[in-house]
């Protein structure tokens, strides 16, 4: 039974003193930046921290090791969670709290909670001092690549990644093989991922059938099976009257429809964002307008069908403009976008790194200032990484012929972070983007630390710094455009239905 | 030597003074061109590998001649470069005949950015012979040697380049070789045929051939890739000859010095008449000469880098 050792191979040159209570300090610290994170905390960093971090499957947690091997079918802990700084969006909560998860939910949550001695017996208490407790996160946009392309990833693999990086929930796109455009394959989803899952996953069926963009899916059937959303998403809806049927269709189930915003004959033989670096390197551009030309038109056919649309991975300022101007007019439209779009442009293709190839693709500086300004005055709702993992078969090969894609779910949290730090979004905006609006956006419960809701949360560090390392991740892909980065800010813990899904925290 | 660079991959990471070097070193080169025994043992014992993913018998040949005049041993290999051809990659090929130890590989690849991502993982030195819609160095530092030689230098000059800019490897790396040399450099053609931005690149862009033909000291000519019409980038051939092709009426509009130059393979009635092409103004066949000198400064430094 190996210890996966996570998250600290970048500092194995670094050795630690454990102290009498517990905290240990740096001997040597090379890293300077870890050590200026070091003395701004009072000269010691929490012996949590820098613990590797923990797969409960592989059994490690002592105390759980006994009786659970599997993250669903674990017996139940109740936890204390004291001294966190509680943010839940959904109840407009931000103060220091203490919460309790009994049987699996969340049974109270208050400022120095008081429990009895012989209720506390049975508790693991954490002390989350210093640490944000939140709902847990939900990434309403990824992509399992299971059934079909379990080289890239699986149901196991994603969801594991997804609780390392803080997520409870999952939505997981239909472009599979076969596609999810049929019940069955639903249900397969939803059967993989209670067998192996390590978070909960959320379907998402496909509009078309085979994503052939000609004949609508059967939305009731999905529904029935558990799809909480319909898309066509890594294409098109190219024909406006399959869309307006599909808009029109799934309002009988109130099922959303997702887009995936892109004008095939304008983004046609593109590498890259259409710009100046483009021009530089000789690669085909995709121009903003391949983008914008059908968040026009999807606003549209919402209008038109008194619908409601989801516009995937928006990455423009003129998209951002139209869906801010049609939500002033009501127009029933979400928005997400992913991390990517507003921490990296195009000029990061300057060596032809087939890592930053995606779709849509990086923008400019002023499209990334313009999806900020999105996220802070609400017109973006949610902030999801569109993870799509690939292997070196479709990445380490020359930019023209790689596939489109990053990895996101083990790297999102401390960007999103970053917007928090540089005063884009308060913490309560930023934790809404990531858990309560996806949740509400896809009509599911969680996203909320309610009183009598299962107990899906995540304990945050957002002081630690570190540097990201794709080698380290629980993806079984590598394709991380943040790999090498510094960055600030780590999930310690998810829970899932009150139970531990994955955890960095000595307990 | 000045020059550490292992690799010639595009002009626009080249210092002023390389190449000044370089087309020093070319035009003392040239003179062997023109001895009866066209071959100094320079390269003696180098092998030279050249890839080529993308048909191409002028730059090959022209590569190989370099090649073999300094006596190097060189190997041609042609591939096919796809996506959908699943097996070996161009790494995987590239990794195998490293193996057998060359010392350069000159590679002519239809993806911007082949070379560059070679370059870095091999130890061998790389010269991009062409890559996509990027760059083609050695075109460029021929076309400067031509020009110096006729011109004399390049400040004050006015350079245009005409015809389909946005697909083309030789336009970038001329505009980066002769904005770094102090020429002034126009680009004319149709919108549709424009990068955008390209002003960023410190050239200016004109739409109509009128406007740029009487202010050009040099006109540098470019191939139009007749599949254009097909991606809705032109009405027709006919079309663009009428309004971009380079004919004797409208060499009546230039200076009486004006020089014509196209990197070829020429369509001639195209882009170019047959009376322009084998006109006075015509340094199209210097271009030629001139390639083989400028390739052998290039493998000469790489190789004894
Ligand atoms: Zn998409």
């Amino acid at each position: 039974m190996a210890v996966r050792r996570r998250g600290l191979q970048n500092f194995d040159s670094m050795r630690f003193r454990r102290m009498d209570s517990g905290p240990i300090v740096w001997e040597s610290g090379r890293k300077r930046h870890f050590d200026a994170g070091r003395r701004t905390r009072g000269g010691i960093l929490p012996y949590m921290e820098l613990l590797p971090a923990v797969a409960v499957k592989h059994g490690n947690v002592e105390h759980l090791k006994t009786c659970c091997n599997n993250v669903k079918r674990g017996c139940s802990v109740d936890f204390l969670f004291r001294n966190g700084r509680v943010i839940d969006p959904a109840n407009n909560f931000d103060q220091i709290a203490d919460v309790l998860v009994v049987n699996g939910v969340v049974a109270d949550i208050s400022p120095m909670l008081e429990v009895s001695a012989e209720r506390l017996a049975g508790v693991e208490v954490i002390d989350a001092s210093g640490k944000w407790v939140t709902p847990g996160l939900v990434d309403m946009h990824v992509h399992l690549r299971e059934p079909g392309e379990e080289y890239k990833e699986t149901i196991e693999t994603g969801t594991r990644a997804a609780a390392a990086g803080g997520f409870t929930s999952v939505a997981c796109m239909p472009n599979t093989r076969p596609v999810n455009d049929c019940a069955a394959v639903t249900e397969f989803i939803l059967a993989r991922s209670k067998e192996q899952g390590a978070c909960r996953v959320l379907p998402v069926g496909a509009i078309s059938k085979g994503l052939k963009g000609e004949a609508l899916t059967e939305f009731g059937e999905l529904r029935e099976a558990g799809a909480v959303a319909v898309t066509d998403d890594g294409r098109p809806v190219t024909s406006n009257q399959l869309m307006r049927r599909a808009l029109e269709y799934a309002k009988v189930f109130d099922i959303l429809v997702i887009s995936h915003a892109e004008d095939l004959s304008l983004a046609e033989g593109g590498v890259m964002n259409e710009g100046f670096t483009s021009t530089l390197l000789g690669l085909r551009g995709i121009p903003n307008a391949a983008e914008e030309v059908m968040v026009a038109r999807d606003l549209l056919l919402a209008e038109l069908t008194h619908g409601r649309v989801h516009i995937a991975h928006v990455s423009t300022e003129g998209s951002v403009r139209m869906i801010r101007e049609a939500k002033s007019r009501g127009v029933g439209v979400t928005a997400e976008t992913a991390p990517h779009y507003f921490t990296l442009s195009d000029a990061e293709l300057i060596d032809y790194d087939p890592v930053f190839k995606m779709n849509p693709p990086l923008r400019s500086r002023d499209d990334i200032l313009a999806v900020k300004a999105g996220l802070a005055d609400g017109t973006l709702d949610a902030i999801a990484t569109d993870h799509a993992p690939h292997s070196v078969i479709e990445k380490d090969v020359e930019i023209e012929f790689a596939a489109n894609g990053v990895i996101g779910l083990e790297s999102a949290l401390p960007l999103i972070l970053g917007l928090v730090r540089e005063g884009v979004l308060t913490p309560m905006e930023a934790i809404a983007k990531a858990s309560s609006n996806p949740s509400s956006i896809l009509g599911v419960s969680s996203g909320s630390l309610r009183r009598g809701t299962p107990a899906d949360l995540t304990v945050i560090d957002p002081e630690l710094r570190y540097i990201l390392d794709a080698n380290a991740f629980y993806s079984k892909s590598r394709n991380c455009p943040f790999h090498g980065k510094e960055v600030q800010g780590q999930a310690l813990m998810a829970l899932v239905d009150g139970k531990i899904a994955f955890s960095r925290m000595h307990r | 030597m000045r020059r550490t660079k292992k690799d010639l991959l595009g002009v626009r990471e080249l210092e002023v003074e390389e190449i000044e070097h370089i087309l020093k070193l070319a035009a003392s080169l040239k003179e062997i061109n023109t001895r009866p025994i066209k071959k100094v043992p320079t390269l003696r014992g180098k092998t030279v590998v050249h890839l080529f993913y993308e048909p191409s018998t002028r730059t090959r040949t022209s590569f190989d001649v370099a090649a073999k005049r300094l006596s190097a041993d060189t190997y041609s290999i042609a591939a096919s470069s796809s996506s959908l051809v699943k097996g070996e990659t161009f790494l995987d090929t590239l990794k195998n005949l490293e193996a057998m130890s060359p010392d350069v590989f000159v590679i002519r690849h239809p993806v911007s950015g082949a070379p560059q991502r070679l370059a870095r993982r091999t130890s061998v030195s790389v010269v991009n012979a062409g890559d996509g819609m990027h760059e083609h160095p050695s075109q460029a530092l021929l076309d400067l040697l031509t020009i110096s030689e006729r011109k004399g230098g390049f400040k004050d000059l006015t350079v245009a380049i005409i015809g389909d800019i946005y697909h083309s490897r030789v336009a970038r790396s001329d505009i980066w070789a002769l904005t770094k040399m102090g020429a002034r450099v126009l680009a004319c053609g149709p919108p549709t045929l424009i990068p955008p931005h390209l002003e960023g690149l410190g050239v200016r862009v004109y739409w109509r051939l009128e406007d740029v033909i009487p202010q050009a000291d040099v006109l540098i000519v470019l191939r139009l890739q007749k599949e254009r019409q097909q991606q809705m980038l032109l009405p027709s051939l006919r079309e663009y000859s009428i309004c971009y092709g380079l004919n004797r009426r409208r060499m009546e509009l230039a200076r009486d010095d004006a020089i014509v130059m196209h990197p070829g393979p020429m369509n001639r009635g195209v882009e170019i008449s047959p009376d322009v092409a084998d006109g006075p103004h015509s340094l199209i066949l210097d271009q030629v000469a001139n390639g083989v000198a400028v390739r052998m400064a290039i493998l000469y430094m790489v190789a004894q880098g």
